[in-house]
């Protein structure tokens, strides 16, 4: 079938991103808004919008009923959930095929086998992808023997989603039970799912992810993206292709990531994440949406993946043009800044409010995919993410030359934003090198912040480069609180 | 309509085979400023100003809150800055220095949270005790979860927003007196 109108259940930039590829298909769209959405850039991009409930995405974007009903309303072939809210949710993709409704997305078997991550993990080993050793732990007992048997330090995770949340660390047997039960609090809060299960902690490795594109029969790869650049399991900055990476570690990730996808006779866009360890890697877990990244592949591979998800959707099998990428060398490099409204000298505290002005870089290169202009608001409901800044060169340096000068030009007036964090990195001469690994970015921030509030005191020139001043105050940033 | 990153390329490829530095577009439905910096680099300063085509029909699930939308659109029209949400979250206005009582503001705008999870006890309930450094609820916001801090010292006499409610920047959450 040919799909005619389609419903974007989603916000912010993933759906200006959508609507460019409709446009470009001839797709006719509908936006789904809450309250808060009605009249953001979005909004004015679609052909029509349609409310869907209050500012509250519990009530909105997270209602299955509401995006459907928009759906039916609006007499939409389609729906595509962008990434978050409900892209992952096998009750979206069961009430849209209820419904005659096409999901732009996979099955709802494999987005429940992706969601609950012990199931993921099951599928892995089945494929034959290597895991760090781990399993559920049920109760203390169970999890007491469990770590004894995989070794201190371990994780604890939450089975029911990712983001972080539900996520500890513990490093002795006194910490073990305790750390349990917050994180099945965590996580049942998060998630709705209290199950936690255990891996063995890996102190330094680097986070690498593979695209895979299937089409239900046959599955092949895009390349990776090293995401090593997170702060509290929050990615900042991803590139393509990972850098400093072995040949046989990155054919043997791209094997890996394959062969689960052909296990699951996976169809659509699926991103599997890996922890790279040196010459090992283990499989962490399959997201089954498009990506926030997804645009640093398809600057090396000159593709669109939006396209290529409508395609699928359609019921069309793989274009040969896009299996041969797969076969072939990607072009260049690319990197990507997640710019958020968020002020990173102190914690990054998020801070909502008003868009006053919006200049962005323009020209070779240079891709910002962005849902803000001048007069946008920054509602506090959703996240903080304002912006992605792509840039793309004929190899690393030049990406990073081009970053390093396109970040100057961003001006961002009415919130704060971590654009000057972002510049910062771009200057740094070890994230130049390439290839750093998870551990590396809190370094940097201390590093970063000592030049930073050494520069507004005025006293740059007093100070010794690697001094670390004591961070702001307040120190409640994120991750307490709300269970 | 828009332009894409692409269409700005053409542009801006026309762009630089002409003496200028600045190009400015503007039409019924948007705005677009070029512009190059003394280092030959380009910057797009663009604005969409059609209006949202809304299908006015509301679809299953939202007619609750349809009176809500039409109040804040009005809202909208008056201020600016303040389209957040379904509550005014302004807490109390009164002035509590009035009283001789200190306030607890929020830190932030968000959403006001009294208990550490949902079910749980309030983090303190009027007539508790508080120090500066006492955590006497959450705010989040962009999916964040901000711990509030009393700031001040004495015995809590008044909590002004409540659960789950939204709370402006500098909203009063509580009143204590300092004893």
């Amino acid at each position: 079938m040919r799909l005619r109108r389609v419903l974007i259940a989603n916000r912010g930039e993933i759906a200006v991103r959508i609507v460019r590829t409709c446009r470009r298909l001839g797709i006719e769209t509908v936006l789904a808004v809450s309250a808060a959405d009605r009249d953001a850039l979005p909004a004015r991009l679609a052909d029509r919008t349609v409310p869907i409930g209050p500012a509250d995405p519990a009530a909105s974007y997270l209602d299955v009923d509401a995006v459907v009903g928009a759906a039916l309303a609006t007499g939409a072939d389609a729906v595509h959930p962008g990434y978050g809210f409900l892209a992952e949710n096998p009750l979206l993709a069961a009430a849209c095929a209820a419904a005659g409704v096409v999901f732009v997305g996979p099955t709802e078997t494999q987005l429940a086998a992706a969601g609950d991550k012990l199931a993921a993990r099951r599928h892995a080993v089945a494929a034959g992808l290597p895991v760090l050793p781990g399993g559920e732990a049920g109760d203390v007992p169970a999890a007491l023997r469990l770590a004894g048997e995989i070794g201190w330090p371990v994780l604890v995770k939450a089975a029911g989603g990712g983001g972080g949340r539900g996520m500890k660390k513990v490093t002795d047997q006194d910490e073990l039970a305790g750390a349990l039960g917050l994180a099945m609090a965590e996580a049942g809060a998060a998630f709705g799912d209290h199950r936690v299960y255990l891996e063995r902690y890996v102190t330094s490795g680097r986070h690498v992810e593979v695209q895979i594109v299937g089409d239900g029969e046959r599955v092949i790869h895009l390349g990776e993206r090293d995401c090593s650049i997170q702060r509290r399991y929050q990615k900042l900055v991803e590139e393509a292709p990972a850098p400093r990476l072995g040949t046989a570690v990155r054919a043997g990730l791209h094997a890996a990531a394959v062969a689960l996808g052909e296990h699951l006779k996976y169809r659509g866009l699926g991103t599997v994440e890996f922890l790279v360890d040196g010459d090992a890697f283990y499989f962490l877990e399959l997201n089954a949406r498009i990506q926030v990244e997804h645009p640093v592949t398809e600057a090396i591979y000159g593709i669109d993946l939006v396209a290529e998800q409508f395609a699928i959707a359609e019921g069309r099998p793989l274009r040969p043009a896009l299996a041969a990428l797969a076969a072939a060398a990607p072009s260049g490099h690319a990197i990507e800044c997640r710019i958020n409204a968020e002020d990173w000298t102190r914690d990054f505290r998020p801070g909502p409010g008003t868009v006053t002005r919006a200049a962005f870089p323009a020209g070779d290169g240079i891709r910002v995919d962005t849902h803000v202009q001048a007069g946008t608001r920054i509602p506090p409901q959703y996240d903080s993410l304002l912006a992605k800044l792509v840039v793309h060169g004929a190899d690393r340096a030049e990406a990073l030359a081009r970053l390093r000068a396109a970040l100057a030009r961003c001006v961002i007036g009415g919130v704060p934003t971590t654009v000057p964090m972002h510049a910062a990195l771009a200057r740094d001469p070890e994230f130049a090198a390439g290839g750093v690994d998870t551990a590396w970015f809190p370094r940097f921030l201390d590093r970063a912040l000592g030049h930073a509030l050494d520069g507004a005191l005025g006293h740059a020139l007093d100070r010794a480069p690697d001094r670390a001043l004591d961070r702001a105050p307040d120190g409640n940033g994120s991750g307490g609180g709300r269970g | 309509m828009n332009l894409t990153n692409d269409d700005v390329r053409d542009i801006l490829r026309l762009l630089d085979s002409l003496p200028y530095t600045e190009l400015r577009l503007e039409t019924g439905s948007f705005r677009l400023a070029l512009r190059r910096g003394a280092d030959g680099e380009w910057t797009q300063d663009a604005q969409v100003l059609s209006p949202p085509d809304e299908i006015a029909a509301a679809p299953r699930g939202v007619p609750d809150d349809h009176d809500d939308h039409d109040d804040h659109d009005d809202h909208d029209d008056h201020d600016d800055h303040d389209d957040h949400g379904e509550h005014s979250g302004h807490g109390k206005h009164s002035d509590p220095a009035r009283d001789g009582l200190l306030a607890v503001r929020a830190p932030l705008l968000g959403t006001f949270y009294r208990a550490p999870r949902p079910g749980a006890e309030p983090f303190v309930e009027v007539g508790g005790v508080v120090e500066e450094e006492t955590v006497v609820g959450i705010i989040e916001t962009m999916k964040l979860m901000n711990s509030v801090p009393a700031g001040v010292r004495g015995r809590v006499v008044e909590v002004c927003l409540g659960n789950a409610e939204f709370a402006e920047r500098d909203a009063v959450l509580m009143l204590v007196d300092p004893e």
